[in-house]
């Protein structure tokens, strides 16, 4: 961050105003979401339904279909961008996200091998856990990564923000080995299968599993945003952070334990979804500067409102067909990042 | 309880009387509409090709993934669904919607085909129809092989699905490819290999395919299968030397179905030549 924003202009708006449209936004969004979709429901028997007092059909649309997707698609807006905003302080490097450490590539080697090692894994598994065997092992699998990341990464008791990056890229490497070498052993069906659980999807949320990540996104919550006077400091250089009292060694391990629980968790409902943790912090910077104070909350918002319009745009794109949610979202956040480049790359 | 009985009796007439229904599998849409049933079928999802008519209805997506809603939105009654269909949650999603769910058997290769065609029957209410089609296509299967048993010959075919970083992928054993060439009365050049697996150069030679068999279309990606044939690989192959290179549309060589029987017959042409005409194939 220290390298970059500088030359970026940053936004000014005051963040209790930006905040407060935001939440508007992601409240229509929501609004959209359960009211909007290929089977047309008008709106207020969709709202009707959603309190249990439409007809069995609308119903089961309403509240066993979009109800879990938008509670899933929120959950996964907020805790990707705060883990992106999280991870770029604390690295001092814009372009960090938690694919760059190697969370994401963790929970896809978990995922990859539950796809294609599935029946001898399920058997181990107790019997009531089995239909979730994909999701335990994503969240396995980004466990796993953020604890080798940390064990790595760290010499005589201290953890250098360049070393973590290498190792993350390590990780990424040798996560992408194995999982060609998975995808090497598999069957056409199960290579069908991962290529496709690659690309992201909000569709497979039923209550349970949209449940279950919102939860352990909401766990993951706290560290993430109570964190921010440490990160500004930080923005000063860890020695000058430490000499203002912030212990930044516990400072990383927590903020990247949080990240792992959330960002597992959501990859393990619904599959790497790219951008979001890269793109929100960027636009919350540009419109509300680079304080952490503001800009971690006003980045969850931003993510909830990508993530949600991206669902939103999918499903209603090209019915009763519904393309993966990580290609909408990389439509809108590659064309930004772009954009953000060449900005940044002017104005120095 | 009696009621209860009753019900239970009449459940299977309920459901032939579906009058919408959505088909996610291939081979199921062919069949529905060998079935003289198309016109109940209202929506498919994209592995179905065949028929012609099965392409112009509304696309629900890959079989794979499909989406919940999307589904309920064209509003069927019925949902057919190969075995590999889903995800699971989804279709839990529709089937609480109070959409009814119809998993077809899980039996792969040419012994599936007659217990899809019943399955597909029995969903559709076409039942006696169903019969005489599984029996028609079970003894041209049967016809098939006994004139191909008559071939003495056995050659080496190589199925090559599609070229990856330059490598083909061939189909191994218990492949669907597998499958048809030995109904076709041909040998399996990559029988070593299992499944699906990219071939290399040295195992290519190794392999001495005396014919190459590509689904049509597929040979563009090297410029038709001459220039397939001309590759340093296979050009020093049996198959390259004589310059035998078959082409067939995919869902019929692929898709064990009620076209298998001809699907066999016409490959057993391509490779045996005069001796198949001979057999009577």
């Amino acid at each position: 961050m220290s390298m970059a924003v500088p030359a970026l202009r940053v936004g000014r708006l005051a963040p209790v105003g930006v905040a407060a449209a935001l939440a508007g936004l992601v409240a229509l969004l929501a609004l959209l979401t359960l009211t909007l979709g290929p089977v047309p429901i008008p709106a207020e028997r969709a709202l009707a339904a959603l309190f249990g007092e439409g007809g069995a059909a609308e119903t089961a649309i309403v509240q066993g279909v979009r109800a879990p997707r938008l509670l899933l698609g929120l959950a996964a807006g907020v805790s990707l961008a705060v883990s992106g905003a999280a991870l770029q302080g604390l690295l001092r490097n814009p372009l960090a996200d938690p694919g760059l450490v190697g969370v994401t590539a963790g929970a896809s080697l978990g995922a990859v091998t539950a796809i294609v090692l599935g029946a001898a894994l399920a058997a181990g598994l107790l019997a009531p856990l089995r239909p979730y065997l994909l999701p335990l092992a994503a969240f396995a699998g980004a466990a796993a990564a953020t604890g080798l990341l940390f064990a790595l990464a760290r010499r005589r008791g201290e953890t250098g923000t360049a070393t973590l990056i290498l190792v993350g890229v390590a990780l990424n490497a040798v996560a992408a080995a194995l999982i060609g070498l998975l995808a090497y052993l598999s069957s056409e069906q199960q290579l069908r299968e991962l290529s496709l659980w690659s690309l992201g999807s909000l569709g497979g949320a039923n209550w349970t599993m949209a449940l279950v990540a919102a939860l352990l996104a909401l766990l993951a919550g706290p560290p993430l945003f109570t964190a921010s006077r440490a990160l500004d400091l930080l923005q000063l250089g860890e020695r000058a952070a430490f000499h203002a009292g912030v212990e930044v060694e516990r400072l990383k391990l927590r903020l990247g334990l949080a990240v792992a629980l959330g960002v597992g968790a959501i990859t393990a409902a619904a599959g790497p979804i790219g951008f979001v943790g890269l793109v929100a912090p960027h636009l919350a910077r540009l419109t509300v500067g680079p304080a952490h104070g503001a800009l971690v909350p006003v980045a969850a918002l931003y993510g909830a409102a990508l993530v949600v319009a991206a669902d939103l745009a999918v499903r209603l794109v090209a019915p009763p067909s519904e393309p993966p949610i990580g290609l909408a979202l990389s439509l809108i956040g590659g064309p930004f990042f772009l954009w953000l480049i060449l900005r940044s790359r002017d104005d120095a | 309880m009696i009621r209860a009985l009753l019900l239970a009796l009449l459940l299977p007439l309920g459901a032939a009387a579906a009058e919408r229904v959505a088909i996610a599998g291939g081979d199921l849409t062919e069949i529905a509409f060998a079935l003289g049933a198309g016109d109940q079928v209202i929506a498919v999802d994209t592995t179905s090709t065949y028929p012609e008519a099965a392409t112009a209805l509304p696309q629900l997506g890959y079989f794979r993934r499909l989406a919940a809603e999307g589904v309920l939105s064209v509003a069927p009654d019925l949902l057919l669904v190969s075995p590999g269909a889903g995800p699971s949650a989804a279709l839990a999603q529709i089937e609480a919607a109070g959409v009814a769910v119809a998993r077809a058997p899980d039996i792969e290769g040419p012994e599936g085909i007659g217990p899809k065609i019943r399955f597909v029957g029995a969903a559709l209410g076409r039942g006696a129809e169903a019969e005489r089609l599984a029996a028609a296509v079970e003894a041209d299967l049967a016809a098939v092989a006994a004139r191909v048993a008559r071939l003495a010959a056995r050659p080496r075919v190589l199925f090559i699905l599609a070229f990856q970083n330059g490598l083909p992928l061939v189909g191994g054993e218990g492949t669907s490819a597998d499958a048809i060439i030995r109904l076709a009365g041909a040998e399996n050049a990559a029988a070593g290999a299992e499944g699906w697996k990219p071939m290399s150069r040295e195992a290519l030679i190794a392999a001495a395919p005396e014919a190459i068999l590509m689904m049509t279309g597929r040979a563009h990606a090297t410029d038709g299968m001459a220039a397939t044939l001309a590759l340093p690989e296979l050009s020093a192959t049996p198959a390259g030397r004589a310059g035998r290179g078959f082409e067939m549309d995919g869902n019929l060589l692929l898709n064990f179905g009620p076209r298998t029987a001809e699907a066999a017959a016409r490959l057993a042409r391509l490779v045996h030549g005069a001796a198949a005409e001979a057999a009577g194939l």
